[in-house]
């Protein structure tokens, strides 16, 4: 019971990364894609944005339910990095929508995309900086401590924010591919084509200052990566996948491109998960936050699994459904 | 300020932010297929431009709906950590489940939203229905949470820690049915009469127009109906707390000293220092009769429980009245429009009627407001009735209150565009749908 609330926690958190991932990912990519982009974007997103973040929330509620002592945790220390995430995703779907649908044409467009890419780039940043903090083991949850031991120091550090900055590359580059197969026009496609390339340098280089910066903390993120043979395959699948990808950019069939890439992430985040696993916060002290110590009586976890099994039988068609209506009719066009 | 109050006005001001976006989506999609399967039976294109209008805002109004109810999932650790990590297990059911609701009402919404041109009509227009289905549950699931909070159930309480959890028996507590009917209801009312407000406003200058008449007419019927069963749920809900809560009803009614029979008071300001109502009209022996159905009943006042575990009399009570007031307002007006349309059609249309309900367009969602702060500031000091206190649970950190006036300024700021959008957007609608344009 326990493993499959896990499990599920596991494939919402891959979800979240991929569509989640794609939808911040594209406010990244407008920075760079020029006028046109900002209508190609728009477009492409405004039907599945909403959705996309609702599996946000489904691994919050999972979090709070099935393992409550790791939400009190995480919020009460990291409180001040997922406060800037909230107004980061307030900013972010706020000024996207009002953009979309605002019928005057003046200089409110200008404020509205400002924020949107502020935001688009900011929240996938501190989100990244909270993940860094769950890994890198300077929560302290001894009481005695002063503010900046206890709330600050824990994130604001050089490994947390190359996290950071790692997680909004990838995102920027799941983006970029992803709009690859949006756009009709050759040269178009040929400007996300380099966002990609862009950013899956930009990603590789990032991929491997977090484990510089893991070192320079004395963590050893490099030495646990390697000793797990997983991780080690998962890590080398996704590097043997790059040139697969270079080649794939030049063909027209977009879903093998998407397909690609799409594997790396989720190679990425299991390569992760196998180093991780069942740990969720690492504590100063030793006294890390498991999913066994953690986790909620059986008559929780068997209701929240009746709730998750249901709603995912209910949501995965109608995901599918919502995906075909708005991405295939483009495709055919 | 420090960190109790200003965690708890950040969930005030977050709540009361949100309450009102979750009441347009329980609303609309509902009001908006209605309008859509008119079209498809009559083919009127009135119907078919007020689907579409009602779409465009209701397209804004969700989105921020969705990023501030993600706040508020996130807040309820942020703020209060300690009700979160025994709370959490007990409560996470209705969260489940609210979660499920809303992912299958965003999906829905996307299609609804974007599938006019792309999809067969009739899928189209059940598309509308599943909106508002799923939108109508995932309020009742996060109400039938925050009942629990009123009336806990679902375990044992032993030294501090909540043990054998059962969380059907949570969830299905005994304030879930009288709050989910009582909120569903409010919804209905306050975005029906807010949509039927602004309709109305902008008949009054052009009374033949088609497009805000049918409006006008499709909104407060659906506002009608609702506001005059609101007083039966209100009334469940009043024996309801008499006996569950009844501090809260005695700060609500303002009634100080327990008494048999109980008289109604109406108005006034409670005086906490002398433990009386200045300026009130009393109404004998009616509170008896509200309370518990008897106009000789012994109703339970403030000093039946020790002063630190006294609610807030003062906002406590000008609440209820508002909330009160405003609710016996609307179901009025719902009944003179029914008694209108079924017999004195032409009044509809008087300027004076029209401007009466113009003039209510924000009276149902100030009402919410203060139905919310009348449950919330009631159940004070605690945050689980009985078993934990509010200061029990509120985060550790200290300086919470950078944390409020950060999110109070961005919801102020996000309010005022939302108004002038709103503005922008009516003013232009002649542009886009053709009944709108007639005279």
């Amino acid at each position: 019971m326990l493993l499959s609330i896990i499990i599920i926690l596991a494939i919402a958190f891959i979800l979240y990364a991929l569509l989640g991932g794609a939808d911040y990912g594209a406010g990244i990519v407008e920075i760079f894609a020029g006028k046109k982009g900002e209508h190609t974007i728009s477009k492409a997103i405004a039907p599945v944005w909403e959705a996309n973040h609702v599996w946000l929330i489904l691994a919050i509620v999972i979090l709070f339910t099935g393992f409550p002592q790791v939400f009190s945790t995480i919020s009460t220390v990291l409180h001040i990095p997922l406060m800037i995430v909230l107004l980061g995703i307030v900013l972010r779907g706020s000024s996207f929508t009002f953009r979309h649908y605002d019928v005057g044409q003046d200089d409110s467009r200008k404020y509205y995309t400002l924020f949107f890419r502020i935001s688009s780039f900011i929240t996938p940043v501190f989100l990244g900086i909270t993940l860094g903090a769950m890994i890198l083991g300077e929560i302290d949850l001894s009481t005695s401590g002063t503010f900046y031991e206890q709330y600050v120091r824990p994130w604001l550090n050089v490994f947390c924010f190359t996290m950071g900055l790692f997680c909004a590359a990838l995102f920027a580059y799941i983006a970029a591919v992803f709009m690859i197969g949006e756009v009709p026009s050759v040269g178009e496609r040929k400007r996300y084509i380099q966002l990609a390339r862009l950013f899956l340098f930009t990603t590789t280089i990032l991929g491997i200052l977090v484990f510089v910066a893991a070192e320079l903390h004395g963590h050893a993120l490099f030495r646990e990566f390697f000793a797990s043979p997983f991780s080690v395959i998962a890590l080398g699948m996704v590097l043997l996948l790059i040139p697969v990808l270079l080649r794939l950019f030049q063909q027209p069939n977009i879903l093998y491109l998407r397909t690609v890439a799409g594997l790396q992430v989720l190679l990425i985040l299991l390569g992760w998960y196998a180093i991780q696993f069942p740990i969720l916060v690492y504590e100063k002290r030793g006294n890390h936050l498991t999913f066994y110590n953690t986790q909620a009586p059986a008559a929780t976890q068997y209701q929240m699994l009746i709730a998750l099994f249901v709603g995912l039988l209910l949501v995965v068609p109608a995901f599918y459904y919502l995906f075909k209506v708005f991405k295939g009719a483009r495709q055919e066009q | 300020m420090d960190d109790l109050l200003a965690a708890r006005l950040q969930m005030a001001v977050s709540l009361g932010f949100h309450i009102v976006f979750a009441c347009i989506g329980m609303t609309m999609p509902i009001l908006m297929a209605f309008s859509e399967w008119k079209w498809l039976r009559t083919h009127k294109q009135e119907y078919l431009d007020l689907a579409k209008a009602w779409s465009k805002g209701v397209a804004i109004f969700f989105a921020v709906g969705a990023v501030s109810g993600t706040v508020l999932s996130f807040e309820l650790g942020l703020l209060f950590p300690g009700f979160m990590q025994h709370a959490g297990p007990i409560i996470g059911m209705p969260f489940s489940w609210e979660g499920t609701a809303f992912f299958v009402e965003a999906i829905a919404l996307g299609v609804f939203l974007y599938g006019w041109n792309r999809l067969n009509k009739w899928v189209h227009y059940a598309s509308g229905i599943v909106v508002g289905i799923s939108g109508v549950l995932s309020g009742i699931f996060v109400v039938s949470a925050n009942a629990w909070m009123n009336s806990p159930a679902g375990f044992n309480y032993q030294n501090g820690s909540f043990t054998n959890i059962d969380p059907v028996a949570a969830m299905f507590n005994d304030a879930w049915f009288s709050q989910a009917l009582h909120m569903t209801l409010a919804a209905f009312v306050a975005t029906s009469f807010a949509v039927a407000g602004v309709h109305a406003f902008l008949l009054i200058k052009n009374r033949n127009n088609a497009f805000h008449r049918t409006a006008v007419k499709i909104a407060l019927s659906f506002g009608a109906i609702s506001a005059l069963l609101q007083p039966l749920s209100g009334d469940l809900s009043a024996k309801d707390i008499a006996k569950r809560q009844p501090a809260k009803l005695a700060a609500a009614e303002a009634l100080y000293k327990t008494s048999q029979p109980a008289d109604l008071v109406i108005g006034g300001i409670p005086n906490d220092k002398e433990e009386r109502v200045q300026y009130a009209i009393h109404i004998p022996r009616f509170l008896s009769f509200l309370a518990h159905g008897d106009f000789n009943a012994t109703v339970t006042g403030l000093d039946q429980f020790p002063k630190e575990e006294r609610p807030p009399v003062l906002i406590t009570h000008i609440a209820f009245q508002v909330m009160v007031g405003l609710g016996m307002l609307m179901a009025l007006a719902g009944l003179l429009f029914l008694l209108f349309s079924a017999r004195w059609k032409k009044l509809l249309l008087k300027k004076w009627w029209l401007t009466f309900i113009a003039l209510l367009t924000p009276a149902g969602f100030i009402a919410v407001e203060a139905g919310w702060t009348v449950t919330e500031v009631g159940r004070q000091p605690w945050i689980i009735y009985g078993f934990m206190k509010t200061s029990d649970a509120v985060s550790p950190m200290p300086g919470l209150q950078f944390s409020f006036y950060i999110i109070s300024a961005v919801y102020i700021l996000l309010t005022l565009i939302l108004i002038w959008l709103m503005r922008r957007q009516i003013a232009t609608v002649t542009n886009y749908y053709p009944s709108a344009r007639t005279d």
